[in-house]
């Protein structure tokens, strides 16, 4: 586990940049992520980030692509225009949320 | 050398089966969902995954597959493969892995390119318009070859 300075705030990460505390993430520090991810947030990132965090929080898992797009009601083509190469793993990092663990 | 990033995959689904198709689905979308390009050919009874009437039909091969530890003569019994199907779906569908046509579906929206092999087309006397819309091309081997210049060829 590690620390990492962003937005102002000292936040706890895995190794691979992934939040290992949900608590410590605000909008700003989201903002800050997707810069690094060379991401600049608008209002269907937002849509996607906040239904991950809303999902998450009442199931305990990261939601699957799958799921994103049935129960999100996000297409998937606009998933991966809007996090290009890996969107499943930068919008959660983006969200504070855990590494993705499924395969699908 | 070793840590380069994979870039591009291209992958061969050869079989008709339950089982034969899914690896290759699942490992075409994995590799989308990493960033990495995806090229799909299906070959032989594989096409069945990408064919209008047969996609909603693939079965579990209940017989000669010592790994289901099914008895060949049971595995033979009518019904035995559709309920191994079945059973399989329903806790593939906990999984989110979805049923073979919306993931044929998903893998095209995520950006995978599929295709089918020109020589079984021809062999089982198919056209264009008997396959999903998602199959972009009917590609010779050397086509498929061309296509996956530069990156790695997986065969299922």
């Amino acid at each position: 586990m590690a620390t990492k300075q962003i937005a102002g705030k000292t936040v706890s990460v895995s190794e691979e940049g992934y939040f290992t505390d949900p608590s410590q993430w605000t909008r700003e520090v989201a903002q800050a992520i997707a810069v690094e991810e060379g991401i600049t947030l608008t209002d269907a990132h937002w849509k996607v980030i906040d239904f991950l965090k809303k999902d998450f929080a009442a199931t305990g898992v990261l939601a699957s692509m799958r799921r994103i797009n049935k129960t999100g009601g996000i297409p998937t083509k606009d998933l991966y225009e809007l996090f290009p190469d890996g969107p499943l793993k930068k919008a959660a990092r983006i969200a504070g949320l855990p590494k993705p663990t499924s395969c699908v | 050398m070793a840590d380069e990033k994979i870039k591009k995959v291209s992958i061969i689904c050869s079989k008709g089966s339950l089982e034969g198709v899914y690896p290759a689905l699942i490992m075409a979308n994995g590799a989308r969902m990493e960033g990495i390009e995806a090229n799909l050919f299906f070959t032989f009874f594989g096409l069945d995954a990408v064919t209008k009437k047969k996609v909603k039909k693939i079965k579990v091969a209940t017989v000669g597959n010592p790994a289901m530890g099914i008895p060949t003569l049971i595995g033979a019994i009518p019904g035995m493969s559709a309920m191994a199907t079945w059973m399989m779906n329903k806790k593939m569908d906990k999984l989110d892995i979805p049923p073979i046509d919306e993931f044929i579906e998903m893998i095209n929206a995520a950006g995978g390119k599929l295709y089918a092999c020109k020589a079984s087309v021809d062999m089982f006397g198919l056209e264009k318009d008997d396959f999903m819309d998602e199959v972009k091309k009917i590609l010779t081997v050397g086509e498929f070859y061309a296509l996956a210049a530069g990156g790695h060829i997986i065969f299922t």
